[in-house]
């Protein structure tokens, strides 16, 4: 049930000299309940600014959010979200980090260590449990981030190029893994991204973004069959989308 | 340097790329050995470091007895690395140092202490909330450029010469440093991992005290081992006035009987005893702090 919806949105920043600068003109959009949708786009094109605005950690100038039917105000955890530099809690371990939402929320001891050995164990990390995140690589500290993110249950999962830092290899073992994931809890995802193989890879929906102003040119339903696994990029298919998007892109 | 031996590494190889110290023991020549160590950035093993240090120390106290023994200066204006030493068992002995090394570390340890209760909170909240850094940073960042040493002369006038103004001074000496060093420490928590806080539903309340706080601990402390050298050489200032025991007061009552080989001594004991401080610092903050080694 959680549908996003994004009615005439726009996010203007006053400027030093006093004239408004606008990141993104006014945007329109609707999210189906557990759509996975990427925002794709160059740098600066706005599109991790719309993502914190859903998120509720920018204010929109213009217009509202619904989020399942309520509006979005400010931050909460029914709206989990993943940061390209992982953001972890250096002083706490694996488990309390993911622990972190869950405790400040005043779930019960029992619940609490219930959810984050679930959620390890989804992300493979069960081992690590009592770990520092120094101890751990950039794949490794994003999977903590994301079962971080997921431990409050939440509607809509946002992720602002979380796998912007990883090298190619992780990148898409984490890709992959972000898809099992995904096909499990059936939250809705919105996914920032400037890399279009994985925009095509990951979403059923592709939104192309442009810059000065930020706005949304086209919008891509991706049909190539699920599960996906890293060789479907070689498909004709998956081909002829990348073709499409990319002229998009450089339109 | 000789030409024959082939660069071990290309030049092309930018400095990160450097290798870690070699597992296996280096057999190369040490022509090459110092050009490994002029390369900017290349590493050093642990051992070396050690040995290297060991080396640099050493040097100071062969140029130093070089000097005196070599007859190029008098005893009188450079007393012998010996002379110093036995003066400082003298004068730890019999004349009492130890009471004085005391009576300064009693001032710092009250002065500092002062400072910190003061500066934690106020830097804290300086660097955490736009308000608080609005309403004192123009008083902080001025205080700042006005010499500690320069406020004697009023601490005298408000507090006479006991106690309360030695530890006055060291308390004006460390508290501005370490107040706008803490806000800065704190200022520069991550805005990533303070969002994600709030995306997961912490209040602002939570967002300080389990976000912030534990976020900015191991820089404050890391502020406080930096600023109690401060307290250090602000105490010894503060003595040079009306002081009855003290290492300062010691070191100025050895220059008024002419007795250099105190004054260095005393001087010495004071930059030890600053060493041990940092360290003691060091080793609690790998002990409070562990997950950051």
């Amino acid at each position: 049930m959680a549908r996003v919806v994004i009615d005439r949105v726009s996010i203007a920043f006053q400027s030093s000299e006093g004239v408004p600068r606008i990141a993104v003109a006014e945007t329109n959009l609707d999210i189906a309940d557990g759509d996975f949708v990427c925002l794709l786009g160059p740098s600066g094109c706005g599109k991790s600014t719309l993502l914190n605005v859903v998120g509720g950690l920018v204010c929109a100038s213009t217009g509202v959010i619904m989020v399942d039917g309520r509006e979005v105000v400010d931050p909460g955890p029914d709206r989990g979200m993943v940061f390209q530099n992982y953001s972890l809690y250096p002083w706490l371990t694996i488990r309390d980090n993911v622990e972190f939402g869950p405790k400040i929320n005043g779930w019960p001891p029992e619940r609490r260590r219930e959810t984050s050995l679930d959620l390890l164990n989804l992300v493979g990390l069960r081992e690590f449990a009592s770990e520092y995140p120094k101890a751990l690589s950039g794949g490794m500290r994003q999977r903590v981030a994301i079962a971080r993110a997921l431990a409050m249950e939440p509607k809509v999962l946002l992720m602002d190029e979380p796998f912007g830092a990883l090298d190619a290899q992780t990148r898409s073992r984490m890709q992959e893994l972000l898809l099992d994931i995904w096909a499990r809890r059936k939250t809705t995802v919105l996914f920032v991204t400037h890399d279009i193989e994985e925009a095509i890879f990951l979403a059923d929906r592709v939104l192309v973004m442009s810059a000065q102003p930020g706005q949304i040119m086209a919008d891509f339903r991706i049909e190539l069959p699920r599960p996906r696994s890293a060789d479907i990029v070689a498909s004709e298919e998956f081909t002829s989308y990348r073709r499409d998007v990319l002229h998009m892109l450089r339109h | 340097m000789n030409p024959d031996v082939p660069l071990r590494v290309p030049a092309s190889a930018s400095p990160d790329a450097a290798p870690a110290s070699p597992v296996k023991r280096d057999r190369r020549s040490a022509s090459h050995k110092l050009s490994r160590y002029l390369r900017p950035r290349a590493s050093l093993s642990p051992r070396e470091g050690w040995i290297i240090s060991a080396v640099g120390v050493a040097l100071f106290f062969a140029l130093w007895i070089a000097v005196t023994s070599g007859g190029f200066i008098q005893p009188f204006f450079l007393p012998s690395p010996a002379a110093v030493a036995t003066r400082l068992v003298s004068m730890l002995y019999t004349d009492g140092f130890l009471i004085d090394i005391w009576a300064s570390a009693y001032r710092i340890l009250g002065g500092f202490l002062i400072a910190a209760a003061l500066a934690v909170p106020i830097g804290v909240l300086m660097g955490n909330f736009r308000f608080f850094q609005a309403l004192f940073e123009p008083l902080f960042g001025a205080a700042r450029y006005m010499p500690a040493s320069a406020f004697i002369p009023l601490l005298i006038i408000w507090l006479g010469i006991d106690e309360g103004q030695k530890i006055s001074v060291v308390f004006l000496g460390v508290f501005f440093p370490l107040t706008l060093m803490i806000a800065d420490a704190s200022s520069t928590v991550s805005k990533d991992i303070v969002n994600s806080a709030y995306t997961l539903g912490a209040s602002s309340m939570q967002v300080f005290f389990r976000v912030l706080i534990p976020a900015s601990t191991p820089a404050i402390v890391d502020a406080l081992r930096i600023t109690v050298g401060l307290a250090w050489t602000y105490v010894i200032v503060a003595e040079l006035v009306g002081a009855q025991r003290g290492m300062g007061i010691a070191i100025l009552q050895a220059q008024r009987f002419l007795l250099t080989d105190q004054v260095i001594a005393g001087i010495i004991s004071v930059g030890v005893l600053g060493v041990i401080t940092d360290v003691g610092f060091r080793i609690a903050h790998r002990r409070l702090f562990p997950y950051m080694y």
